[in-house]
């Protein structure tokens, strides 16, 4: 078996493998509404799809926080340490 | 130590053979010695041996426990990992500082008094600092230097910490410390340097990512490690702590969007898992205590595989950045899905052992009704699989192709990294066998519906974000400031200032006082230089007057 082509095959479907992922997503959140939450320590805990909700929102706000800090304040050049 | 024979003890003689040894020889020992410690580690019995008086201090230089076993099984484990995966290194030095390396990480871990503790936590510096220097270049050279200045201060605070502790309570025992003040704090700052908790751990990104490619391994899982159990056993419930491991879990997390170079990347990565770990000390429960010793069982095994796969990436391809890397999935696809394998581990996927440990220690946060706290670790979780899972893969197997054509990693690299990607997959899906070793008894199911969906609704949607962001979330070629710029930059600039300053006062005091010098020189050559008015000759003549005079005098006083 040739993992490399195999890996290139599914690269080449990738259309496809999106297409499935978002019937996966789907999927989750649609569980996550029907399934009964097992746990109410924190209200959000009974919100069905609120995990969906805070892993994007906290993906977004990663990315620009970060990057806002890193051109705001820190980043600097390569070769800054080495003058 | 009559009874048993101490782990450190046979690192140590086995880094002696190793020396003088070279070749396959040298390997055949590597390896022999690395599997003899699996299986000494795994067969102490428990109790405290050796224990002995010195200046009038109780000391206890090997304690076998619950707690230094959890991190001992896991030291011995990735000891021979690191073994195999440096198989191919024909360098001796870099052998025989890992193996003092591991064995004072073991010493630490078995340590029963803090006297002990801080001679192995001090060879733990000496002996680490080689897998850095030994990338042989100007930078790791530097490196390793600031590496070795930041823990020599870390050492001398420490120091201090355990003499003040000594004269306060009298004792040395390494158990939960009494808060007395002043000793409790040097101690618990000299323990956060090496967890590289901020601001305090700028050392770690600093040095980590210019080591040794095999070096790395060690030093991923020794260094933060045996400061998170020197924590646990210490320091639990100590609240500052919570709060510090939330800060840390972030920290890392922002700087890992920042970072360009891969291992740098994952060094950011340490911080932000070990900040996991830190909060469940500060939480204290034994929810939390179990989540933190756990974790840091997993976090070693995951982070080590993915040091190993990124480091067989800039071994095979001699590129480090993901500006200059990409496409490279179909010539290391082997190295790409291992690496996947520690990936989904630290982020948490169900099945893989993230989940069952960091999921620990989140629940812990909720038990407590820590809301912040449980919210700000989720944040940081969805970080981790957007850096680690998401972007670094990404950019280093996919993205943009540079036509790079390396070939797969050698097959020693390849092995050791399936070991540790066994025991990865291994602990997802049977975690009893890890929550057996753990000090207290665990009550926790990691496998309900309620986290199932959880984590992977989080952890997919976070893909989403991932791939909506594509465009903005990859690396540049630019460096990020952190703690270590104050003495990097700022202190060498405040020596220069004092420098110039210093050196312009010192220079305008010693030209005022050339210019006084020059006057007394002037006026005492106008005096008696060659036309001073002293140094003139006298004609004979004046002096028979003089003479003359005075003789004329004295006669005058005589008769008087």
């Amino acid at each position: 078996m040739d993992l490399g082509k195999l890996l290139q095959a599914m690269v080449e479907r990738g259309v496809l493998l999106r297409r499935i992922m978002y019937v996966v997503l789907a999927g989750l959140v649609i569980a996550d509404i029907l399934v009964p939450s097992k746990y109410d320590r924190f209200p959000w805990e009974s919100v069905g799809g609120f995990g969906a909700f805070y892993g994007f929102i906290s993906c977004v706000l990663i990315i620009v926080i970060s990057k806002a800090l890193g051109y705001l304040l820190l980043y600097r050049s390569e070769d800054y340490y080495d003058e | 130590m009559s009874e048993v024979l101490h782990p450190s003890f046979l690192l140590f003689t086995g880094a002696l053979v190793v020396a003088v040894l070279r070749g396959r020889l040298q390997q055949g020992c590597l390896l022999l010695v690395a599997a003899a410690l699996i299986w000494l580690v795994f067969s102490l019995p428990g109790g405290v041996f050796g224990a002995t008086e010195f200046l009038g201090i109780e000391l206890s230089p090997m304690r076998v426990d619950s707690l230094s076993m959890v991190f001992a099984s896991v030291f011995a484990i990735i000891t021979l990992v690191g073994a195999i995966y440096a198989l191919h290194v024909k360098d001796t030095t870099q052998h025989v500082a890992a193996l003092m390396y591991a064995g004072s990480a073991l010493g630490v871990v078995f340590a029963g008094d803090l006297v002990t503790l801080y001679v192995f936590w001090e060879l733990m510096v000496f002996t680490s600092v080689w897998l850095i220097w030994c990338r042989r270049n100007p930078t790791s050279m530097a490196a390793g230097f600031r590496y070795l200045l930041v823990h020599a201060l870390g050492g001398i605070v420490l120091l201090a910490g355990i003499i003040l502790y000594y004269l306060d309570t009298g004792t040395v025992q390494f158990a939960e410390l009494e808060n007395t003040g002043l000793a409790f704090y040097l101690i618990l700052v000299g323990f956060m340097l090496n967890a590289a908790v901020p601001p305090l751990g700028a050392w770690l990104a600093d040095a980590y990512p210019e080591s040794t490619i095999t070096g790395a391994i060690f030093l991923s899982a020794l260094t933060t490690k045996t400061a998170v159990y020197t924590l646990i056993r210490g320091y639990p419930g100590t609240e500052l702590l919570v709060w510090l491991g939330v800060v840390m879990a972030l920290w890392g997390v922002v700087y890992a969007v920042l970072a360009n170079d891969i291992r740098r990347l994952l060094a950011y990565h340490i911080i932000s898992q070990v900040g996991y770990m830190v909060a469940g000390v500060g939480m204290g429960t034994i929810m939390a205590l179990n989540g933190s010793a756990s974790h840091a069982f997993t976090h070693i095994l995951y982070k080590a595989l993915l040091f190993m796969g990124a480091g067989a990436v800039i071994h095979m391809t001699g590129r480090a950045k993901l500006t200059e890397l990409g496409g490279i999935y179909r010539y290391m696809p082997v190295t790409f899905l291992l690496y996947m394998i520690g990936a989904f581990s630290i982020s948490a996927f169900p099945l893989f052992s993230g989940f069952v440990s960091k999921t620990m220690v989140v629940e812990a946060a909720a038990l407590d009704q820590r809301a912040w706290v449980w919210l700000l670790l989720s944040l940081a979780s969805a970080g981790t699989f957007l850096h680690t899972g998401l972007k670094l893969p990404w950019f280093t197997f996919f993205g943009p192709d540079r036509g790079l054509k390396p070939r797969e990693a050698p097959v020693n690299m390849l092995i050791a990294m399936g070991i540790a990607a066994f025991f990865c997959i291994f602990i997802g899906i049977y975690p009893q066998w890890l929550y057996a070793m753990m000090p207290a008894t665990v009550d926790y199911q990691a496998y309900t519906s309620g986290h199932v969906l959880w984590e992977l609704q989080l952890l997919l949607f976070t893909g989403v974000g991932f791939f909506v962001l594509l465009k903005h979330v990859g690396g540049e070629p630019k460096i990020s400031l952190d703690t270590d710029w104050v003495y990097r930059k700022a202190m060498p600039a405040m020596a220069g200032a004092v420098h110039r300053v210093g050196g312009g006062v010192w220079r305008a005091s010693l030209g005022a006082l050339v210019r006084k010098l020059t006057r007394i020189v002037a006026t005492v050559s106008a005096h008696h230089g060659p036309q001073g008015i002293l140094a003139r000759t006298w004609p004979t003549g004046s002096m028979v007057l003089w003479v003359a005079i005075l003789l004329a005098a004295s006669l005058l006083i005589y008769y008087l």
